[in-house]
Order: C-alpha cells, then sequence, then structure tokens
C-alpha cells in the first residue's frame, strides 16, 4: 500500500490507519533489534541528513540508529557545525542539504514552525524531530508504541496523566494530540503559569493538583522541567516546584494498581521525578528509548520507499 | 474674482459629479460640474473617477538612515505618493534613531531632492534619546526641525514617571506623544494574538489585556494631566472599550487603527504566515468588529498604515524569527475603499479618519474642499481593480497578507498644493 505523506510534520498529518501502519511496522523493527545481527538491506543507497538546530542525545542517536540499522547512509548536522552561526538563513542551508540530494531531512528546531518552513520549499521528505513548543510526532509515536506494549495493544478507556511543563512542551502537544485519538482520557497537571492559555479547548482534564490529578490513572509522563523557568518568573523555587509537582512514589498509591511511568527525557531527578521511581519496575522509560529506535526506523521506511510502487514489506 | 489655474471636470463627489476649481494651490470652489470656465483655464476631466481629499498617514516607517533595503525615503513617498497620501509622519526607529535635529534633516533634505512636491514628510522625533527610555529628547529643536509629534513607538517608555514628563514637556510645543498600546513587558513582538492558537502553533502569544493595561495607562494619564495622548494602532475590544469610556468622560485621548485590524483575524498567522505577523498581533473576529464600530462611531480617530516594510529574505524565515510588519500604503486607499463598498465603513468615516482628523490632531496641512484649504486631492478610479503583485507595489516592501488580492480601484492622481505629482 503506497504512502501517501512526503513529510511527518505533525501527528495530525495522520490518519488512524496511518497510525496503525506506523505500531505494526515498529512491532517488526523492534523484533529485528532484539536479533544478535539487527542491520536489514532495506535502505540500502538511501541516504538522511539529521539537521539539528538544537542540541539533543537521544533523539539524534535513535534517527541515527535506525537509520543505520537499515543500511541508509545518514549525516549529521548541527547548528554550532553549520553555517547558520555564520550567519546563513535557514532556508539557504536547507536548501544547500537538499542540493546533495538526500531522501529526507530529519530536523530539530528552536522555532515552533521550522519544520512546516523547510517542508514547503523542499522536495525531499522532512521528518519534523521537535520543533519549538509545538510538536514531536516521533516522540509521541514512540511514547504510544511503548504504551500498546505495555496495555496489550488496548488503549480504550486508559487514562493517562502528562504532568509538567505543559504550556512550553511539544511532547505534551504531540501526545494528547495522539493519544485522545487513539481513546485513551489525557490528564494535564501543572501550576497555572505552566498550563498553555485557552487550554480548556483542549480535550483533556485539566487539573493543578498532583494528589487529584494522579487519582485512578494508569500512567504518568512526566516532562523535563526546563530550569529556566524559574528565571523567567513562572515558578518561585525549584524546590516548591519539586515539592508540588514532583511525582514521587507516594503519588502513584492514588493511582491504578500496575500504572507505569513515562518521561521522554533528559530527567531532572528530584525534580519533575523522584530518583527511584526512575529506576522502579514500572518505570517505562528505558522501554520508550528501545521503542524510539524501532519507531523511527518504522518511519525511516515509510517514508524513503513513498515512490516505489506499492512500497515494500517488512 | 480671479480665474482658477485649472479645473477638475466632473468628479464623483459623494454621488455628484463636482467641478473642483483650484488656484495658486489652493481650493478655490467645488461646485456643481458643468458652469462656465473662462477660456484659456486648463481643465481636466475626471472621467469618472471619485474626488477625494489627499490622505494622511500619520504612523509609517521608512526605513532610512539605516535600513534602505528594506525603504528608503524616496521609495516611500513613491509609494505614498502613489496610495493617495499628501502628508505621511515616520516613527524615529531608524538607525541612527530621530532623535537629534541633524537626523531629522537628512530625512527631510532627502524628501525634498527626492519628491521637491510632495508628498510632505514629517519626521516623528524620538521621544527619548536612542529609544531607550531613559532621557528625553531636544523636543523643541526637534519640533522647530518639522516634527509634529515624538513617540517612542514600538519600544514604550517603560518609566511613566518619565513618561508623564514627556507628555508634558512636549505639550509646550504643541507636540504629541503617541504611544505604542502594548504593555513592554508582555510578550513584546510576539507577532501572534495570545489564545487557542497560539496554544496549537507553540507560540508565545500577546494577550489583549497587555494592549489594555498601556491603554488605562494613557487614559489615566492624559485626564490627569489634561494633556493629549495619541494611542497607536488599537487592536482589541478591551481597548476601545475604554477609550470610548473616556472619551464620553471628555479625557482628551485620541486613538488609531490599520486597515488590517478591521479585515483580518488571528487565523491570517494559521500555517504561520509571516506576512500576517503585526504588533500588536491580529486577534479575534470580535475585535475586529468592536474596532470597526469603534471607527465607526468616532472612538478610533484615525487610520494609520503602521507602513512596515521588510526584504522578503527577512520574512522568509520561521514565524518566531521573522519581524513585525506589513508594508500597507499601497493597499490602504483600496482596501478602505473595498471596506466602504461592503458596508463597514461609510464613506464620511473614511473621509475623516484618513484626512480630517489626523490633520486635527497633529497640526498638518488641512485636506479638505473648503476654499483656502490646500489643494491635496486624490482622482480615484473605482474601475481600475487591480491584483496585489509584488511588481505593481511601489514600496520596496512587498510583505503583505493580502498579497494576490484583487483591489477594488486605484489612485489615477495624486494633487498635492495644486501639483500634480501621481
Amino acid at each position: 500500500m503506497h504512502w501517501a505523506h512526503k513529510d511527518l510534520l505533525d501527528v495530525s498529518d495522520l490518519s488512524t490507519g496511518d497510525v496503525e501502519r506506523i505500531f505494526e511496522a515498529a512491532d517488526s523493527f523492534l523484533e529485528i533489534n532484539r536479533r544478535p545481527v539487527k542491520k536489514v538491506p532495506t535502505l540500502k543507497g538511501r541516504s538522511v541528513v539529521l539537521f539539528f538546530a538544537e542540541p539533543s542525545t537521544r533523539t539524534k542517536t535513535s534517527f541515527d540508529m535506525a537509520a543505520k540499522r537499515l543500511s541508509a547512509d545518514s549525516f549529521s548536522l548541527s547548528k554550532s557545525m553549520s553555517s547558520l552561526t555564520k550567519g546563513e538563513s535557514l532556508k539557504d542551508t536547507v536548501l544547500t542539504l537538499q542540493a546533495m540530494n538526500p531522501d529526507a531531512i530529519v530536523m530539530r528546531h528552536g522555532v515552533s514552525g521550522a519544520a512546516q518552513f523547510i517542508a514547503e520549499r523542499l522536495n525531499c521528505s522532512v521528518i519534523n524531530a521537535g520543533d519549538g513548543w509545538h510538536a514531536h510526532p516521533t516522540q509521541a509515536l514512540l511514547d504510544a508504541v511503548t504504551l500498546r506494549r505495555a496495555w496489550s495493544g488496548d488503549f480504550g478507556g486508559k487514562t493517562l496523566l502528562i504532568l509538567g511543563d505543559i504550556a512550553h512542551s511539544r511532547v505534551a502537544r504531540s501526545n494528547v494530540n495522539l493519544l485522545t485519538r487513539l481513546g485513551v482520557n489525557v490528564r494535564l497537571c501543572a501550576p497555572r503559569t505552566l498550563l498553555p492559555p485557552k487550554v480548556e479547548t483542549w480535550p483533556v482534564e485539566v487539573y493543578s493538583d498532583l494528589n487529584k490529578a494522579v487519582k485512578d490513572v494508569d500512567a504518568v509522563m512526566c516532562l523535563r522541567l526546563q530550569l529556566e523557568r524559574q528565571q523567567d518568573g513562572l515558578l518561585p523555587s525549584l524546590r516548591e516546584y519539586s515539592r508540588e509537582y514532583g511525582l514521587g512514589k507516594r503519588h502513584l498509591l492514588n493511582a491504578h494498581g500496575g500504572a507505569v511511568v513515562l518521561h521522554p527525557g533528559p530527567i531532572n531527578r528530584g525534580v519533575e521525578i523522584a530518583s527511584e521511581l526512575a529506576d522502579m519496575g514500572e518505570s517505562l522509560i528505558l522501554d520508550q528509548v528501545e521503542s524510539g529506535v524501532a519507531t523511527r526506523m518504522a518511519l525511516l521506511f515509510l517514508f524513503l520507499t513513498r515512490k516505489d510502487q506499492g512500497g515494500e514489506r517488512v | 474674482m480671479s480665474n482658477p489655474d485649472f479645473v477638475i471636470r466632473g468628479a464623483k463627489w459623494q454621488g455628484e459629479a463636482m467641478d473642483l476649481l483650484v488656484a495658486d494651490g489652493k481650493i478655490m470652489e467645488m461646485r456643481p460640474t458643468g458652469g462656465s470656465i473662462a477660456e484659456g483655464v486648463e481643465k481636466i476631466p475626471a472621467n469618472g473617477a471619485l474626488l477625494l481629499p489627499a490622505l494622511t498617514d500619520a504612523h509609517v516607517h521608512l526605513r532610512e538612515p539605516g535600513f534602505e533595503w528594506k525603504e528608503d525615503i524616496a521609495s516611500g513617498l513613491l509609494a505614498a505618493a502613489h496610495g493617495g497620501f499628501a502628508n505621511i509622519m515616520c516613527m524615529a526607529n531608524t538607525d541612527p534613531v530621530n532623535d537629534e535635529v541633524s537626523v531629522t534633516e537628512m530625512m527631510l533634505d532627502k524628501a525634498r531632492l527626492a519628491w521637491p512636491d510632495g508628498p510632505r514628510l514629517f519626521p516623528v522625533a524620538g521621544l527619548t534619546k536612542g529609544l531607550k527610555g531613559q532621557q528625553l529628547t531636544n523636543l523643541a529643536e526637534m519640533h522647530r526641525a518639522g516634527c509634529k509629534a515624538a513617540s517612542n513607538d514600538g519600544l514604550p517608555v517603560h518609566n511613566t514617571e518619565l513618561f508623564r514628563n514627556a507628555v508634558e514637556y512636549a505639550a509646550n510645543w504643541g507636540m504629541v506623544v503617541i504611544d505604542h498600546c502594548e504593555d513592554p513587558d508582555m510578550a513584546p513582538g510576539a507577532g501572534v494574538n495570545e489564545g487557542e492558537l497560539s496554544s496549537r502553533l507553540g507560540l508565545k502569544g500577546a494577550p489583549t489585556a497587555g494592549e489594555a493595561i498601556q491603554v488605562a495607562r494613557d487614559i489615566l494619564l492624559a485626564q490627569y494631566l489634561d494633556t493629549p495622548i495619541h494611542v497607536a494602532h488599537v487592536s482589541c475590544r478591551q481597548a476601545v472599550e475604554m477609550l470610548a469610556d473616556a472619551k464620553r468622560r471628555g479625557v482628551p485621548i485620541t486613538a488609531e487603527t490599520c486597515p488590517h485590524y478591521l479585515l483580518l483575524t488571528e487565523d491570517a498567522v494559521e500555517g504561520y504566515d509571516t506576512a500576517a505577523k503585526v504588533n500588536p498581533p491580529l486577534r479575534t473576529m470580535d475585535d475586529v468588529l468592536a474596532i470597526r464600530q469603534a471607527l465607526n462611531e468616532g472612538v478610533i480617530d484615525i487610520l494609520v498604515t503602521d507602513h512596515a516594510p521588510h526584504a522578503d529574505h527577512e520574512k522568509e524565515v520561521p514565524f518566531a524569527e521573522a519581524p513585525c510588519g506589513i508594508s500597507g500604503l499601497d493597499t490602504a486607499l483600496p482596501l478602505t475603499m473595498r471596506m466602504v463598498d461592503e458596508g463597514i465603513l461609510d464613506m464620511e468615516t473614511a473621509i475623516r479618519a484618513w484626512c480630517l482628523r489626523p490633520a486635527e490632531i497633529f497640526g498638518l496641512p488641512s485636506c479638505g474642499f473648503a476654499a483656502g484649504d490646500s489643494a491635496d486631492f486624490v482622482l480615484y478610479d473605482p474601475s481600475a481593480s487591480w491584483e496585489v503583485r509584488p511588481e505593481l507595489m511601489r514600496s520596496k516592501g512587498k510583505n503583505t497578507p493580502f498579497m494576490g488580492q484583487t483591489m477594488p480601484g486605484r489612485v489615477n492622481a495624486l494633487f498635492v498644493g495644486g501639483r500634480r505629482i501621481v
């Protein structure tokens, strides 16, 4: 079946059928990634540029590993290594990259809309690896893949709490969009200063009291608190934030039995999540990392073979 | 009575065909067409054009000195002339800032060299040195050099005591202080309204409260000092409701808005369209309706373009990195006529807002049709519709969200001081 999309800018670009295809492909790649020999020739001869204009460890490494396991050639470029530091515009930088004929550019950028901006100007596929506060579609997809495994494929009736700096989180936006469409009840919890304006128009329940928010949930996704939010005047102190909104073991006592914990990383241990919680059995944080490689393999496979007649089967 | 120098024959004014008689650069008489005209007097047929007083734009950015690639004084005046403007006031945020007489004089020299017969340029003095909000400029000197108003524009003076002093000091010379209507700490330069859209797009938004807070400050000061303050480019209902109340109470406050706040909502920035990024940002339809009503009722006194030209490459960047502003001189009059056609504005309001009130507020040459008024007028051809395309815009700035739209007519001729300059 033909993959219709040129770009992945946001999860809202994807139909439910598209998401199911990604899940199926990710399942296959998860299995491959656990074999002794993890490399397959699926994308041999294809090239992917990893253009990260904002620092990243796990997302960039995850895409790099995904590309290499599919035998694609990957090329990394950071903002500090690019001509952006010499004053070149984003448009000229990506047009230069495209002139080298890659099959896809995976881009992270600190400004919302940057992925759409380049996608409108490039012929190759653009995969958004996070743009400003706007969207992080591959993170939402890998989170869904992780939860799907934890919940044995059944999202219906499950409740997920997203806890932390929602206002400035592309992870929260993309997860709300995707998981609510899959049937998950999503709750948000943060102090008012870290909730987005008009959050009441989102398809979620909103809390400012963590003890109430966590009641009977099946999963909690903690978000990293950017430490500069205190300097921005959005919080009085990190201490107060961690006391009021840091997830501890005692909170999970009010959740459903077997409730799991997620975090997109990197973690500020002791700020948004108690250190012991990050390491406990119910923590899916490392499962997310594993799912991340498989999910990105699925995405690279679908986008890079989109022009092939009928596509390929995994 | 001596003979006129020339006569505009049969132009439409308020639904009637009129003759406009001009002598010595001034309006001599306006009368129903067909009267006898002495031999040898030049007769200029209007050919169905509408006769309008020439426009005054009290808020433009000409970018010279310092940013000539965006616009220079010559190109700005070219766009103004073809837009039907006889007078324009240019803001001080140039480089160097217009905070010294030498800069004002340079601007005026450039204008005279490029356009000796108009449009007339009235530079706006920077209110504080370098627009830094710390030290008042030499306003008396700058007034004598030709500045009718003073403003920090996009960098409003945060220190209310200093701002109060500025208003009082400027009033000594009849200079009006223009204040940018946004609390400078609340999302400066955000370019998008704070609300559901900004949340969805992941952009920092500017709330209407930030605008209203600044307008409230200005109302309170204008009332306390009993001294006029002019509020720049109002965009939201909260602000106009306070202005309406203040005006009912006789507070000497005046206000302006721009065509884009009458025609566009925040939806124009959907898809991160930088052409629609302005400061203050485009708001909701409720705000648009409030602005329209306020203009028609005179709560908002005047229309301005806030002409803010930028080079293409400056706007062709991700939304958050793009400068704010719309290039407005080329499209202001056609957009106004479209609004008149659609019943959004009545013609009387449009003329009051573009021609009569700006002259009253800032002490500029009167653009009217009374005998003795300067002969500043436009012949506007409503049958000559045109599509906004970069090559048809006279400004160097092609940054407009109206690109590709059809305008309902164009300026056929502009006369300033009795001279035809377009």
